[in-house]
């Protein structure tokens, strides 16, 4: 495959941008523009750039996990999200808030709508993991490891 | 206290199972424990239920469905705890010497238990939704009973064959169930009884119900599973398929039959099928050699004898059948441990072959004779005074009575002949072998072994020559069931001795005719050969099953046809016409909307059609995506202009992650897009697009100018803040007002991923998925 030095030079420098400004999507999204569903696009979409950069493997081999790993994460937290809320008492994903004083930056306020959000946010990375996954033996030719396993 | 026991059964069970390697046959006492401790409750309750005082209890499980644990004991439940408890314990006993240091052993002993809780659930509920869950838990263990040796086919095929058989006809039962719950307004099996509703619903209920009852008792035409279900050990046989589960049926027809059995087809339905059964059963335990194959017919047509006695609903025939009931359990289950005995030290159950049982096996001689004695109803056996009581219960009666006593008769006759059948294999194979018998090398079976099926032998002669020890136990069972039927029955004598009259002819009649049909069994068996049908009951299963798989086959490759062309253009056409035809029939133009709304949209929307009447003419696949991404790319500077940034947003992203899988696809695909395949031609393609996207046009005109109700979204922007902690509207909808949806969405997401990846690495890896193999089982 032909590189580009271009398109390889841009992906470097919007790759962490993207990254951080899903995640601050994701936090900030309860209150304004974003949220687990489009910080989960956003990553999805820098992760997918840096797979047609031929990199994925980097990115997969830094963190250390398997692309199933978020999408079964992403479940446990919205379900556990929504267990907890029944297990409190009220409606499922009758959400609660609470305020803490965290020292240097004021006061925080974290609700289990955020636990859930992380959770849509887990699962459309997971999706889009699983589907680079599902093409990735186009980039590298298939070696006679295990099905599934993740190259590194 | 029954709902302890019930849950002893489950643990006690389970935890067999979990152990059961280790535990081995040891598994075997720790199951009989739960069963030990049902009939030790039994004998301290025994007072007050024989007296007409039932025990109920109960425990709430899901109230929103009307479903508790209702138990109820009263003395028929009483009988049949004795019954399943009871043999279940001798059983346990028996397996123990048969199964030896066997491997199944320990497995064997956990299903039992987790059998005789589920048997137990069955007869104690007093609620028709825990009846029914019990009764399917009956038919799963029965299945993983059968199919214990799970390395023979034949023992795979017999297990689904009983499982599809009487879980179909739970199914039927379950709807019946609810019929009949909803038609009285109760799940109360006992509110049920003591305030019965009618009506044509309630008959269509009674019949469904009968159909669930006819599979569980293998009753013509579903009794094929039952001699299939013999490859299972004999001990399981001697529980499951004689004494205890195929009872289950019997069971809730005599529970039901006194106060439904004048509504409806009820009475006939199931005197008919029952005395079908009684008589083509007796006539098939004539064709096989196996002696547990003869012994499943027998028990097959013993069933219909019951199910005609306890179906009837009239006081008399009751209290004859559940005097049947206790006998047909002490011999049959007698009888099939006999043949364990013989397989076990002989390893052949095949009358021809069997040799002459010498010294040593005495006993075992004796309870062969007597329980195919106490069958063929000899005096002073108990099966000879159940068969009186039934004789006398109906000789007195109507035509209609009449009709069923010969019937009954004619069954009785084959009962015997079969029965001689049996015990002369068993006693004297030189009557019925057909070579010189080998002489006996096989060790003579240990104490240990033969002392269940003996105990029975000596319940049955002690209930036979002295009736006043079961007289009792008969009335109150027999009073329980008549509470509830118009007409309260008188109590009950058994008695060995009536004097003469009508009943002792015809139990001589019977014998004496039985004895002939017996010596004459070789013209008989000529006759049989020449008349009977040529299909069994297994082949019919058989070829029942193979339509439904080769139809379901058919109709697979019909809707299935493998064309992605097709799936798209059925899915469009049904999202264009469905619709449509509501649109049309409803009152659904109000006017044309407005043209535009803000200015800054002309220039958008001219870009956005553009590119897609480019797309449509595009003929390499790369310029279509990316014509395809300037829509969406335009759809979202719509959301921009009109101030819906969080859309906007989420549209970007999802068009950029589009386009990006969408390049992915491309590196497998041609460049260029080749002619339409043979599958669906051009201009069939045409028209579906045409008219779907005609669809959506109207549908978007026609749906901007139907708002009537306020709308929805200014109660969430109200609510958003104080019930959802957040000022992003989209996201509290999302996260929280719509949360479960969001839940089902993302476990969607989540599914689709995992197919994805499936998909792709069964088309892209043929060598290591297997792809020839993945075919197969698609296809067959």
């Amino acid at each position: 495959m032909r590189r580009s030095l271009i398109f390889d030079s841009t992906v470097r420098l919007v790759f962490d941008l993207a990254m951080v400004l899903s995640a601050y999507m994701l936090f900030a999204g309860h209150n304004q523009p974003g949220g687990g569903f489009v910080g989960g696009l956003v990553a999805g979409a820098a992760i997918a750039l840096r797979f047609l950069m031929g990199d994925l493997r980097d990115v997969i081999g830094v963190v250390r996990f398997k692309p199933w790993t978020p999408l079964a994460v992403g479940l446990a937290l919205a379900a556990g999200t929504s267990i907890w809320t029944v297990a409190t008492g009220s409606e499922p994903l009758d959400h609660g808030a609470r305020e803490f004083d965290v020292w240097g930056i004021g006061a925080v306020k974290v609700t289990t709508a955020t636990v859930f959000d992380a959770g849509v946010y887990c699962i459309v990375v997971g999706l889009v993991l699983m589907i680079l996954e599902a093409f990735a033996d186009e980039i590298e030719p298939a070696d006679d490891g295990e099905p599934g396993e993740v190259r590194r | 206290m029954i709902v302890a026991l019930l849950g002893l059964h489950v643990v006690v069970g389970a935890a067999t199972l979990a152990f059961s390697r280790r535990l081995g046959r040891l598994g075997l006492v720790l199951g009989a424990v739960p069963m030990v401790a049902v009939v030790a409750w039994l004998l301290s309750a025994a007072g007050g239920v024989l007296d007409g005082r039932p025990v109920v209890g109960t425990l709430e499980w899901v109230p929103s469905l009307g479903l508790s644990l209702d138990v109820r004991v009263d003395a028929f439940t009483f009988l049949m705890l004795l019954i399943v408890s009871g043999t279940g314990t001798l059983v346990v006993a028996y397996a123990w010497s048969y199964f030896g240091r066997g491997p199944e052993a320990g497995r064997v002993a956990g299903l039992l238990t987790m059998f005789a809780g589920a048997m137990v659930g069955v007869v104690v509920a007093d609620n028709l939704l825990f009846l029914y869950v019990c009764w399917e838990l009956t038919s799963i263990t029965s299945y993983l009973l059968i199919g214990i040796d799970d390395q023979k086919a034949e023992a795979r095929a017999a297990a689904t064959h009983a499982l599809v058989v009487t879980a179909m006809g739970g199914l039927v039962m379950l709807a019946g169930l609810i019929l009949l719950g909803q038609q009285a307004g109760t799940y109360s099996l006992s509110g049920l009884l003591s305030s019965p509703p009618s009506g044509t619903v309630t008959s269509v209920a009674l019949v469904l119900i009968l159909v669930g009852a006819f599979t569980k008792s293998a009753q013509y035409p579903f009794h094929s599973w039952l001699p299939g279900a013999m490859v299972a050990p004999t001990p399981i046989s001697a529980y499951l398929h004689s004494a205890a589960m195929v009872k289950a049926g019997v069971y809730l027809v005599a529970r039901l039959a006194p106060a439904f059995a004048d509504t409806g087809m009820w009475r006939p339905l199931v005197v008919s099928v029952g005395l079908t059964t009684m008589i083509a059963g007796g006539l098939r335990a004539f064709r096989p050699f196996d002696l547990k194959q003869i012994l499943a017919f027998g028990t097959i047509s013993q069933l219909g004898f019951m199910m005609v006695l306890l179906g009837i609903g009239r006081p008399e025939t009751t209290a004859a059948g559940c005097a049947l009931l206790l006998a047909h359990a002490l011999f049959k289950a007698a009888l099939f441990m006999v043949v364990g005995v013989v397989d076990h030290q002989i390893h052949s159950r095949d009358i021809r072959e069997l040799p002459q049982l010498g010294s040593g096996w005495t006993s075992i001689k004796v309870a062969a004779v007597v329980g195919a004695a106490s069958m063929a109803a000899v005096p002073p056996l108990a099966g000879f005074i159940s068969k009186e009581m039934a004789y006398g219960s109906l000789v007195d009666g109507t035509g209609g009575d009449r009709l069923v006593l010969v019937g009954i008769v004619v069954g009785s006759i084959l009962t015997a002949a079969y029965s001689i059948r049996v015990a002369v294999a068993l006693v004297g194979p030189a009557a019925v072998r057909t070579e010189e018998p080998a002489p006996l090398v096989a060790p003579s079976p240990a104490v240990a072994f033969v002392a269940p099926p003996v105990l029975l032998t000596a319940a049955t002669v002690v209930l036979g020559t002295v009736p006043l020890v079961w007289s009792g136990l008969i009335d109150s069972a027999s009073g329980a069931l008549n509470q509830w039927s118009p007409t309260h029955g008188p109590h009950v004598h058994l008695a060995l001795w009536h004097g003469v009259g009508p009943a002792l002819v015809l139990s001589i009649v019977t014998l004496a005719m039985g004895s002939t049909v017996f010596a004459l069994r070789r013209p008989f068996a000529r006759w049989q050969a020449a008349l009977a049908p040529r299909t069994t009951g297994a082949e019919v299963y058989d070829g029942v099953v193979a339509r439904v798989l080769s139809g379901a086959g058919r109709i697979t490759a019909v809707v299935q046809s493998g064309s992605l062309p097709v799936y798209v253009a059925v899915i469009l056409a049904t999202a264009a016409a469905a619709p449509t035809v509501a649109l049309v029939t409803g009152g659904w133009w109000s006017g044309w909307p407005d043209a535009y709304g803000r200015i800054g949209q002309l220039p958008v929307a001219a870009l956005m059609v553009v590119a897609a009447v480019a797309a449509t003419l595009a003929t390499r696949r790369f310029v279509a995506a990316v014509l395809l991404g300037t829509v969406g790319y335009g759809m979202a500077i719509f959301f921009v202009i009109q101030g819906a940034p969080d859309l906007a947003l989420t549209q970007f992203s999802v068009e950029t992650l589009s386009v990006v899988v969408f390049l992915l696809v491309l590196r497998k695909l041609p460049d260029r897009f080749e002619k339409p395949a043979p599958a669906m031609g051009q201009p069939l393609r045409i028209v579906v697009s045409l008219a779907a996207g005609a669809f959506v046009v109207v549908m978007a005109l026609a749906a901007s100018g139907a708002r009537t109700a306020a709308p929805v979204s200014q109660e969430m922007v109200e609510q958003a803040y104080p019930k959802g902690y957040g000022h992003n509207i989209v996201n509290v909808i999302l996260v929280d007002i719509r949360g479960i949806d969001t839940l089902g969405e993302i476990t969607v997401l989540a599914t689709a991923a995992i197919g994805i990846a499936a998909l792709a690495r069964s088309s892209a890896k043929p060598r290591r998925s297997g792809v020839e193999h993945h075919r197969r089982e698609v296809g067959g």
